[in-house]
């Protein structure tokens, strides 16, 4: 199983820029959700998926794929819009987010054709992400884990649980991402509870860790190439310096649009900026 | 075999080191008290099935819950306080909401922990696992019949709670055949004209004691076993006599107890309920059978208080 897709760092930013669009808009239309993490995401999600990993969006439940699990589940537009662009779902089912009925619930469940796990109260989608890499080891899949995660994730204590364990039971084939955008909905992270140099806390944790632009497709793609290719017994965690909504001027480090749509005025703007 | 004692999680250990021979898909999880629990009989078995994610209970619900999206079915245990208290909403998260297939089987539930105290004595948890989604909620009545839960439980594709209590219960059925777990099935234990007790778990032969004692004060009292307390067997309440007591090892709030009012309630049926469990009050240290007579859970204490409620 080949990943049906494999650009180049240019086509990749070109696609990110066009999943930045329907993030905006789909959360405009719906008029609630997460921008500000989706669009500093989105990078890292469209580099795994376009350039990365393993799957087959017409055979979404082959037993080798590459799992992709958003610990950060709130950023689900940067998840659902990828996922509807490789076909997993029809494009239309992203007009439709968080509303009565809609396939598109407001935080990942697996209904949705791609989503391994359900996620959005923090810290469990990494520990769902443990059980999932020792499972693929048991079954022998020559695969790979891939989670998300949020910087302000990193507060819950459960997070510190899960890459405990995933130090200890030796998952090489875990590879983690934090999305470090510095913001969290009462502010900036260090000063609502700081989280200090999380490259050493993982580090004192048992991973391999690495630091990146997470805007920067060719360190997203060749650190995640490396990590795949470090069958040493440890977990991978790659620290991906963000900025949170980015792609929009006006919602760059702009904490208020954390967990706000924009109205109808800004999402113009938006959408003129993603054009 | 039947009279004797005998713990309902060694049944369970033993129940899963033999499905672990049957079905290689089995992995068991524990958080740091695979002796006390027994899966370190399944554990010692097949090493490399087990699972221990230390203390720390949250995690091991969402490493329960990736598992099984890898198609194992997947037993996580630890004592009822820590897997439904301190994990409460992994489970409610991370397991029920999709519908996984995770039996989070736990163990020393009820006061009846004894020495450790209120801290470990769990006396909630069917109530808030009741109120989960999708979970089905059992409480076996004895080492026999917890073995053929725990076998039905790893048949079920989807989230059960079984509860266990710490120490060795009397066995109340004759053999394997006759405890056979019928999910979703009250049992008729003893028949009886006046009154109905209904009872679950540890607490079944207390109840079984108690209509001994009161059928020589005159009153003849029905016996009936709930192990499956989620889904509750409607029609064995309706089928009940007017005048039903409910005994638990458990909060009279929310528990068997509440869920049997449910069904008097709602369904309008005209009759009372006694419910004899924990009084809305935290439990304490001593021993089991102290901790019994203390909180009026043995049965002379529950023939008591029946007699003192029930007119003829």
């Amino acid at each position: 199983m080949k990943n049906t897709k494999n650009l180049n760092f240019e086509e990749l930013a070109v696609k990110s820029k066009s999943l930045r669009y329907n993030i905006v808009k789909m959360i405009g239309l719906a008029e609630s959700g997460h921008p500000g993490g989706s669009l500093s995401a989105i990078d890292i999600v469209s580099s795994l998926y376009y350039n990365i990993m393993n799957y087959d969006p017409k055979d979404p439940k082959q037993d080798s794929r590459d799992r992709f699990i958003l610990s950060k589940g709130h950023a689900c537009p940067a998840l659902y819009v990828t996922l509807a662009d490789l076909g997993y779902f029809k494009e239309e089912e992203l007009w439709s987010l968080r509303q009565l009925g809609a396939l598109l619930q407001g935080h990942p469940t697996i209904e949705i054709p791609g989503i391994e796990v359900n996620t959005g109260s923090l810290g469990q989608g990494f520990s769902s992400s443990v059980g999932v890499a020792i499972g693929c080891k048991l079954n022998k899949y020559e695969n790979n884990v891939f989670v998300l995660l949020g910087d302000g994730e990193c507060q819950e204590g459960q997070v510190w649980e899960a890459a405990m364990a995933a130090a200890h039971y030796k998952l090489d084939n875990l590879i983690g991402f934090v999305d470090r955008n510095k913001l969290q909905i009462d502010g900036c992270t260090e000063d609502v509870m700081c989280l200090m140099d999380l490259k050493a806390k993982f580090s004192a944790f048992g991973f391999d860790v690495f630091e990146i632009d997470g805007h920067n497709f060719e360190e997203i793609v060749k650190t995640a190439e490396l990590a795949k290719t470090m069958k040493n017994g440890k977990p991978k965690m790659i620290i991906a310096n963000t900025v949170k909504g980015k792609g929009v001027s006006f919602m760059e480090n702009n904490v208020g649009f954390h967990g706000k749509a924009p109205n109808k005025e800004e999402l113009e703007k938006a959408l003129a900026e993603l054009q | 075999m039947k009279g004797t004692k005998k713990g309902m999680r060694e049944a369970y250990g033993e129940t899963l080191a033999e499905l672990g021979e049957v079905n290689e898909n089995i992995v068991v999880l524990d958080a740091d008290l695979s002796g006390s629990t027994k899966t370190g009989i399944f554990a010692k078995k097949y090493p490399e099935r087990f699972f221990n994610a230390g203390i720390a209970e949250q995690n091991m619900m969402g490493m329960a819950a990736g598992l099984s999206r890898t198609g194992k079915t997947v037993f996580a245990s630890t004592f009822a306080m820590f897997a439904t208290g301190r994990a409460w909403e992994q489970i409610r998260n991370s397991i029920a909401y999709p519908g996984l297939n995770v039996k989070i089987c736990a163990t020393h539930s009820g006061v009846t922990v004894g020495e450790d105290g209120a801290s470990h004595e769990m006396t909630e948890d069917i109530a808030i696992m009741r109120a989960i989604p999708k979970m089905i909620v059992i409480s076996p009545s004895d080492y026999l019949e917890t073995k053929s839960a725990v076998r039905w439980a790893a048949d079920y594709e989807g989230p059960v709670y079984v509860r266990m209590p710490r120490g060795n219960t009397e066995i109340i059925f004759e053999g394997e055949e006759e405890a056979k777990f019928e999910f979703g099935k009250a049992r008729v234990l003893k028949d009886g004209t006046d009154i109905t007790l209904i009872a679950t778990g540890e607490l079944v032969p207390e109840a079984l004691n108690a209509s001994k004692i009161l059928s020589e004060k005159g009153i003849s009292a029905q016996v009936i076993a709930i192990a499956t307390i989620k889904p509750i067997d409607k029609d064995a309440i309706k089928n009940s006599k007017d005048f039903i007591v409910s005994i638990e090892d458990h909060s009279i709030i929310g528990g068997l107890g509440g869920a049997i009012s449910e069904v008097i309630a709602e369904d309008g049926l005209n009759k009372k309920l006694l419910r004899v469990g924990i009084n809305d009050e935290f439990g304490k240290s001593g021993k089991a059978g102290d901790l019994l007579k203390y909180y009026k859970l043995d049965s002379e204490s529950i023939a008591e208080t029946v007699m003192n409620a029930y007119k003829k």
